[in-house]
């Protein structure tokens, strides 16, 4: 628990006009704003693709302790990482990736001054959006085309 | 802190409905979100059907209309009735706007209607602003120069210095952005929150204040500016059109060039 109260404390004490104290109700935000705008779906899109990544690397490490492990360590992950929940975990990842690259681009421009108008912001976004798509997609092909060779 | 769910005192439960006078034809439900201090209930949503063909287009029409005709205790602010009093923000269809310029016709579906979001309500429509006007005082939104004005007339702008307030001095402070801002709603103890920082930008940028420095130092810290992380909900949901993210992301690059 942090020690520094919320100072919006104060302001949740109302009363009753016979004037008894009584708690006030929050009004609702998450439960009634329209959180699927571009806008703030992006946003949170861009913490849960960062937070996936994150375990992403969990299992890259995996794979290379495996690798360094030896045959057998390795074999197992492998056969994992083949199966098709494996293969869905790392296309997910793969959209990700690209999605919080992409996003971060986005952020970049933000930060030096660039794109703040509200169509700009939705342009950027579809753009991240078809761009997450699009290289997914060829970063996978490239992959297979690989792997068949 | 972020907490997603809202505290037990402040679930919404059913309420009552009204019922449009028989015989009208062009009718809209007006899912409304109601609280009353006396009670001792949790808030509760009332569904308002209303006769168009007998209402103004706005839909602080239909809640004048509700307040006058079917129940008087329905509770919200408003004055100016035309977008420059700030008075009536609340959250429409999801999203945070005025009442007086939100066209009923432009809700497809029930049109709900709760107060801004996340702030202590007082009665119905009512929040407790109390907060906001705090941090506000907190970025002295006022003038401040040593060097006094000259004795013949007043502070000069040239033209360009002036056009530097433009997107700033609009701002009505209805705070539509800043209850829009799941930022705010997490932090809004610490962090500023869009509507303030757009008015401390608005000193920041006119030529006249001396302070600059000192009210860069004040927004210095991790909390009161950069809790900003440029969703752009503030941008979309502005009633006026204004831009409170582009403001922030000005004092943010004045933060890295006074540091270089």
């Amino acid at each position: 628990m942090s020690i520094m109260q919320d100072s919006r404390e104060a302001t949740m004490i109302g009363r009753k006009s016979d004037g008894t104290p009584i708690r006030r109700p929050l009004s609702p935000h998450l439960q009634v704003y329209d959180m699927f705008q571009l806008t703030s779906a992006l946003s949170i899109a861009g913490r849960i693709t960062g937070a996936a990544w994150t375990a992403g690397l969990v299992v890259l490490v995996w794979w290379l302790v495996a690798t360094a492990s030896g045959p057998g360590a390795y074999a197992g992950v492998s056969w994992f990482l083949s199966s098709w929940l494996g293969v869905l975990g790392m296309f997910g990842l793969t959209a990700a990736a690209w999605f919080h690259t992409l996003n971060g681009v986005r952020h970049l421009a933000w930060d030096a001054g660039y794109g703040y108008a509200i169509p700009t912001t939705y342009k950027s976004g579809w753009a991240v959006l078809i761009g997450t798509a699009v290289m997914t997609v060829l970063t996978w092909v490239i992959a297979i085309i690989a792997w068949a060779n | 802190m972020a907490t997603f769910t809202l505290p037990k005192n402040s679930t919404i439960q059913q309420g009552k409905v009204h019922r449009a006078e028989a015989g009208a034809k062009n009718t809209k439900l007006f899912r409304i979100y109601r609280y009353d201090p006396d009670s001792g209930e949790n808030p509760r949503t009332d569904t308002f059907e209303i006769d168009l063909d007998k209402c103004g287009p706005m839909v602080l029409d239909a809640l004048i209309k509700i307040k006058n005709e079917v129940d008087s205790t329905l509770t919200f602010r408003r004055s100016c009735r035309e977008g420059i009093c700030g008075s009536c923000s609340m959250n429409i269809d999801g999203l945070n706007t005025l009442a007086c310029l939100k066209p009923i016709e432009d809700v497809k579906a029930d049109v709900k209607i709760h107060p801004l979001p996340h702030l202590p309500v007082v009665k119905d429509l009512v929040p407790d602003l109390s907060q906001l006007y705090a941090q506000l005082r907190s970025v002295e939104p006022w003038l401040k120069s040593d060097t006094p004005p000259p004795p013949d007339g007043e502070r000069r702008q040239s033209k360009e210095e002036r056009a530097q307030l433009d997107g700033l001095w609009e701002c009505i402070l209805c705070f539509c952005c800043s209850t829009a801002c799941p930022s705010y709603w997490w932090n809004g103890d610490r962090y500023l929150g869009p509507a303030v920082l757009l008015q401390a930008y608005r000193w920041i940028a006119d030529s006249r204040d001396e302070a600059t420095g000192e009210r860069l130092d004040n927004l210095q810290d991790p909390f009161r500016l950069y809790r900003c992380h440029t969703i752009m909900n503030c941008a979309r949901t502005c009633p006026k059109g204004l831009n409170p993210a582009a403001a922030i992301g000005k004092i943010k690059q004045m933060m890295v060039e006074r540091e270089s």
